[in-house]
């Protein structure tokens, strides 16, 4: 399975997310500058954290408009897997490609530690190889992470199950029902706040988080397997 | 030339954290009568005159990129300067 890395300027996990795939996950990965234009060689699409042109106007607000977007898009419409982790949440919703959007945390504080995660949905392609309701710890490292939607949204995304996963202990920013990550309708784009490819390996405190990547890779081997 | 000043505020069913935090340091330095606080953000656009029309171009511009409007509301206002 071959993952693109989209690099944005101010992108900082980049290299995390590069590592996971290539050195834990043994699958090819290439990072892909925002102002190229084609995704099509790609199996899955990962949008890393960071400070994409450095947070200005919003999080996420201009990175929406870069060259590769309009690749991401389309990658998303046909169905393949696309992660976005912080900043890569923020700008997914931006792009309208997930609901909601993100608010500074309720305490005003940038917060950096390990929080505990529920897997409220393991039906989807990147929560396979977790049980459902299974609690897991997973860092968070942002200031703007308290996520909203209105009435209407949260109501489907209860009826959809898109609520992939939600803080489990402590909620560390005031998001609406302890909501730490979603999927769009169709299940096949992810945002959630918690950096899974900072967990990944014991010798990073924990290893929660390479499940995500490897469910990716388990449903797109299977899902491909007669083309093999 | 016009100057277009746009100011962006989170909408009212939101909870601004910023304007709360100031509303307790001004209480706290004695102003109890401020009842609320709200913080926003005041961006200034300089627009030739080859646009027809400026309102329309100006909610354009806020509804796609300037502002978002799950969260945020916004308004404008329009003077005409001299040329820079």
């Amino acid at each position: 399975m071959k993952f693109a890395v989209i690099v944005f300027p101010g992108s900082n996990c980049d290299i995390d997310m590069y590592h996971v795939i290539k050195d834990e996950l043994g699958e090819d990965v290439e990072y892909v500058w925002h102002q190229e234009a084609d995704l099509q060689a790609f199996d899955g699409i990962l949008i890393p954290g960071g400070f994409s042109y450095g947070d200005y106007l919003r999080c996420g607000a201009i990175a929406q408009f870069s060259t590769i977007m309009t690749a991401i898009q389309e990658a998303a419409a046909a169905g393949k897997p696309i992660l976005g982790v912080c900043n890569g949440f923020q700008i997914l919703t931006e792009a309208g490609l997930l609901p909601g959007a993100l608010l500074r945390n309720q305490n005003l504080k940038f917060m950096c530690r390990t929080v505990r995660l529920k897997v409220e949905n393991n039906d989807t392609m990147f929560t396979t190889s977790y049980e459902q309701g299974e609690e897991i710890h997973i860092p968070i490292a942002h200031g703007e992470g308290n996520y909203i939607c209105d009435d209407k949204t949260l109501q489907s995304l209860k009826d959809n199950r898109q609520i992939v996963f939600t803080y489990a202990s402590e909620n560390p920013n005031g998001s609406i029902e302890n909501i730490a990550g979603v999927v769009n309708e169709a299940g096949n784009v992810l945002g959630m706040m918690p950096h899974p490819e900072r967990a990944v390996h014991e010798l990073l405190g924990g290893a929660d988080g390479l499940r995500l990547f490897q469910s990716i890779v388990k449903h797109w081997r299977e899902s491909h397997v007669s083309h093999v | 030339m016009k100057k277009v000043n746009i100011f962006v505020t989170l909408r009212e069913s939101i909870l601004d954290p910023q304007g709360s935090a100031v509303k307790g340091a001004l209480h706290s330095h004695g102003f109890p009568e401020v009842q609320d606080v709200r913080i926003g953000k005041y961006l200034e656009l300089m627009i030739d005159d080859s646009v027809e029309d400026i309102d329309a171009a100006v909610n354009e511009m806020c509804q796609k990129l300037l502002t978002n409007t799950v969260i945020e509301n916004y308004r404008f206002e329009i003077e005409e300067v001299a040329a820079i």
